[in-house]
């Protein structure tokens, strides 16, 4: 077994942010993470990191700008640490000698997003996340902070009292992806999960092959509750046959959406009659998908985005790695077309409930970064605030974990005080097949029947990787039956197909009853490859089963929540409904069998309430 | 890097307690999950067969501990072929629908993360980003060379790891302004650093370059490039460039270069390798350091 203080899994921006704050307060801290921590999917954001940097701008008119943005279902606590800390965390960046794009005056850049009422999104080229993790990771080099490369987390080790709330995080149990060895990892002060995206959840998406939501999977299966997961963000501007990313900076710098007929229908269809181009994302894809459905869209798929008159030298200068990233996925150079774009998955707003020190309910369970809902974006991601997300909450998540006195926190986790039981009504029985609420804490049937409350930690750990160890051998010994591949692609079309941008009842029930079957076929998922050595076939295997869960917790939240609020859109509920909707919901594992309830939204700020207002751009 | 079998853990699942009843629903889920199997692989057969145009793909295969594997080998795959089709799907494609042991590095998907370069008819490109359209048939797709070979194209990156490490890779400055504020820095010497911080850390240049393959110890182009980044970055001031450049003039640093141009023409991002090696030697002399 291995043992460290702090357990960071996951090394994105997220991740590396936290291991080096656990290591600034003096932790043994270590990253345990399935790739290389320069492979991770921060690598690919692209606009930049939102900071009140500059006379003029203001951390209020920020938490004001993601307020509004997130359609008033951020939580102030945590939408005003966003924007107080990002100032200060984006200099620590440039300090640890981040290559921003720079002023004629030598001052870091910054251009405008949409939704921000000051251009505050600081950029280096159009390869941000590429400067900031590839920085980070320097500086965890520097301090020789130790990383598990190529361990893929399979459990979380989680004492099974009967509330969440009273529950302790010991440790995870990781599988070593090189020589297929499964070991414990005992972490003395907590485990921060730093896991990234879900988009693999859909088969079009701008998110990598490894964003599988197994973060978000392994604390809800261990009780943490998860939150928010219906709100779903799907980027306006994807290139149609990869879902590769083509940044909002294009249409920051001024680069202009088109329909066949050439219309800028941004404006000409009133969808954003100030902002245009650059309204808020939902508004964005929601407008490109009516023109593709009114018959306006070229090819019955696409629209087009123009960035020509812009000019060569500003393309270059400012959005470089666009032009390559256009010929080299789409065949088209976009100094001399426009680039097809349609809206792809991009980024989930819910996540794992924390508080705004990446606390979960669990004690010693963090989370931070995308897989993390404290909540930042409530039902809207602005462009521009995940990469200050990763940085100021990764950080806050280190030092507590490592134990660095900080303010008590104002949002609370679990289900205490204010909260609302809830039903939702499912054509199918929700949660694990083949269970009957039997399930220990962290997902595996119980073995003997015992609490693990009373066990000490290193028990706990032992407990976990014995079950997983089990499961494992199970998966490789058994000789037949359905392979992982054909239950995930099932499940990624019927998702596409059912609870993409537009969402109505019956579709996000035909949704429930296919994750039920892929669920049913999983109950008898093999790996064929036998091998200990690099075996991916065992490793997506598992992933596929973190896909399951959190596609069912999407659906089950789409079609609980009646109402149309940020990148939710309900047919059947065409308004924001402020008297009955302004609350979270929240989905627990309970032991296997999903249970539904909702807590309210903060928006009581330090210095101001934030009042609902209509969110038009 | 260690392949050693694992002991194989007691399986102590008993079947007692299984009623009849799940007995029989499980034998049901089976066949369903069997027919569904195997519908799938002769779908996979029959797309391939009937598409238009397929392409022939011939990749290495090894695995150390599985019979028939031991021996490296290639396997032929035939893959559907689709309009703007990359290596890497073709090989995602051929994984799941006809082997799903075959092995492979790979995530973005957009040529960001550096995991899958592999060495395709001949040269090192990224699978995500080579076109098969560009390429003739049959499609040889092998692991990176020079490397230690894991399992098909997986290949052990430690050494590369190794000296990408050795060369300081971290900002290092003796001045800095407050922490609310920023260090100036020309636009012009952003411009200078910049096509060099836009490494991935694919490798691709280390496989292709002889004297690396020759030297172990040889730090290699992407190393020397990471420390160019910071030597020519003004913010280090000419102090820590003093000290990046005995790193580089050691023994097995820039001087083992012999421009053969192989790394620049091999990288994916187009940074320009052996013009920064070059320029990092004339650096040294400027400096009148001792060379090897």
């Amino acid at each position: 077994m291995y043992e460290h203080d702090v357990i960071v899994v996951g090394a994105g921006g997220a991740g590396l942010r936290a291991a080096i704050a656990a290591h600034e307060e003096g932790a043994d801290v270590a990253i345990v993470s399935k790739l290389h921590p320069v492979r991770s999917h921060t690598g690919a954001a692209e606009g930049g990191i939102n900071a009140a940097l500059r006379e003029g701008d203001s951390w209020e008119d920020h938490a004001y700008d993601t307020m509004k943005g997130s359609d008033y279902l951020g939580d102030a606590p945590a939408v005003e640490t966003l924007c107080k800390d990002s100032p200060k965390e984006t200099i620590q960046l440039e300090h640890w000698g981040m290559a921003f794009s720079r002023d004629d005056d030598g001052r870091v850049s910054q251009r405008p997003f949409g939704g921000l009422s000051f251009p505050r999104t600081t950029y280096a080229g159009a390869e941000t996340g590429h400067q900031l993790l590839h920085t980070m990771y320097e500086q965890l080099v520097k301090r020789g902070i130790k990383v598990y490369d190529e361990w893929h987390v399979t459990r979380l080790a989680v004492s099974d009292e009967d509330d969440p709330e009273d529950r302790t995080c010991h440790g995870i149990v990781a599988y070593d992806v090189q020589t297929g060895k499964i070991e414990g990892f005992r972490a003395r002060n907590g485990v921060i999960l730093a896991t990234g995206g879900l988009g693999q959840v859909y088969d079009h998406t701008t998110n990598a092959v490894a964003n599988t939501g197994d973060g978000v999977a392994m604390a809800y299966r261990a009780g943490a509750p998860i939150e928010d997961m219906e709100f779903i963000q799907f980027h306006p501007t994807t290139l149609p046959s990869t879902g590769v990313l083509i940044t909002e900076g294009v249409r920051g710098e001024g680069g202009i959406l088109y329909n066949k007929h050439g219309e800028r229908f941004m404006f000409e269809y009133g969808y954003a009659n100030n902002l245009g181009e650059l309204a808020s994302r939902d508004v964005v894809s929601r407008a490109e998908l009516t023109e593709v459905n009114e018959g306006r869209g070229i090819e019955d798929e696409y629209v087009h985005l123009d960035m020509r008159h812009l000019g060569e030298e500003r393309i270059v200068d400012r959005l470089e790695n666009i032009i390559h990233l256009s010929e080299d996925f789409e065949g088209v150079n976009p100094l001399e077309a426009p680039m097809p774009v349609k809206p792809g998955q991009h980024y989930a707003m819910g996540g794992v409930e924390t508080d705004e020190n990446g606390e979960t309910c669990i004690t010693g369970l963090y989370a931070a970064g995308e897989c993390a809902c404290a909540s930042v974006h409530g039902g809207n991601r602005l462009g521009g605030n995940a990469l200050p997300e990763l940085i100021v909450f990764g950080k806050r998540a280190g030092h507590h974990a490592a134990g660095k006195d900080m303010k008590t926190a104002e949002i609370t986790t679990g289900k205490v005080g204010d909260y609302e039981p809830a039903d939702v009504e499912s054509p199918v029985q929700l949660g694990e097949a083949g269970l009957g609420g039997d399930a220990v804490a962290d997902g595996g049937e119980r073995t003997d029947g015992g609490a693990t409350a009373d066990l000490s930690g290193d028990e706990v750990v032992q407990r976990a990787l014995d079950d997983e160890r089990e499961t494992i051998e199970h998966l490789l010994e058994k000789e037949d039956g359905i392979q992982h591949a054909e239950i995930r692609e099932r499940v990624q079309k019927s998702m596409t197909q059912h609870v993409n941008v537009f969402r109505e009842e019956e579709a996000l029930k035909d949704a429930l009853r296919d994750i039920r079957e892929a669920r049913e076929l999983y109950q008898d998922v093999y790996v064929a490859d036998k091998s200990r050595t690099f075996n991916t076939d065992l490793l997506q295997t598992l992933e596929t089963r973190n896909i399951l869960d959190i596609a069912e917790a999407i659906t089950v939240g789409a079609l609980a929540r009646n109402e149309f609020r940020g990148a939710h859109w309900r047919k059947e509920y065409q308004e924001r409904r402020d008297e009955e909707w302004l609350k979270h919901t929240m989905l627990s594992w309970n032991d296997g069998e999903p249970e539904l309830w909702y807590k309210p939204v903060i928006l009581e700020g330090e210095n101001k309430t934030y009042e609902p207002k209509i969110r038009s751009y | 890097m260690s392949t050693q079998v694992p002991e194989q853990v007691e399986d102590e699942s008993s079947a007692e307690s299984v009623s009849p009843g799940k007995q029989k629903r499980d034998a049901k889920k089976r066949e369903r999950a069997e027919r569904l199997q195997e519908q799938r692989e002769a779908e996979a057969a029959e797309k391939a067969r009937t598409a238009d145009d397929t392409y022939h793909l011939k990749v290495f295969r090894y695995d150390p501990e599985v019979e028939g594997k031991q021996e490296p080998r290639f396997d032929d795959f035939y893959v559907p072929y689709k309009q703007g089709m990359t290596v890497l799907d073709a090989l995602m494609w051929a994984r799941d629908h006809y082997d799903s042991s075959l092995t492979f590095r790979h995530s973005c998907r957009q040529a960001i993360c550096g995991s899958d370069a592999l060495f395709v008819n001949g040269s090192q490109r990224l699978g995500c980003k080579t076109q098969l359209s560009d390429l003739s048939e049959p499609v040889r797709v092998e692991p990176l060379p020079h490397a230690d070979v894991v399992k098909d194209l997986v290949v052990d990156m430690e050494h590369f790891y190794d000296q990408m490490e050795a060369v300081e890779p971290y900002f290092q400055t003796n001045s800095l302004p407050d922490e609310d504020e920023e260090q100036r820095q020309t636009r012009e010497n952003r411009e200078k650093v910049k096509m060099s911080t836009r490494c991935i850390w694919c490798s691709a240049c280390m496989s292709s370059c002889n004297i690396a393959a020759g030297d172990n110890e040889y730090l290699g182009p992407a190393a020397i490039n990471k420390a160019y980044r910071f030597a020519m970055d003004e913010r280090e001031g000419e102090e820590m460039k003093q000290r990046r450049l005995e790193i580089l003039e050691q023994e097995h640093g820039v001087w083992r270069c012999q421009t053969q141009f192989s790394c620049t023409e091999v990288c994916p991002k187009d940074i320009p390798l052996t013009e920064h090696i070059q320029e990092l030697k004339r650096e040294a002399i400027k400096n009148n350091l001792k060379f090897w």
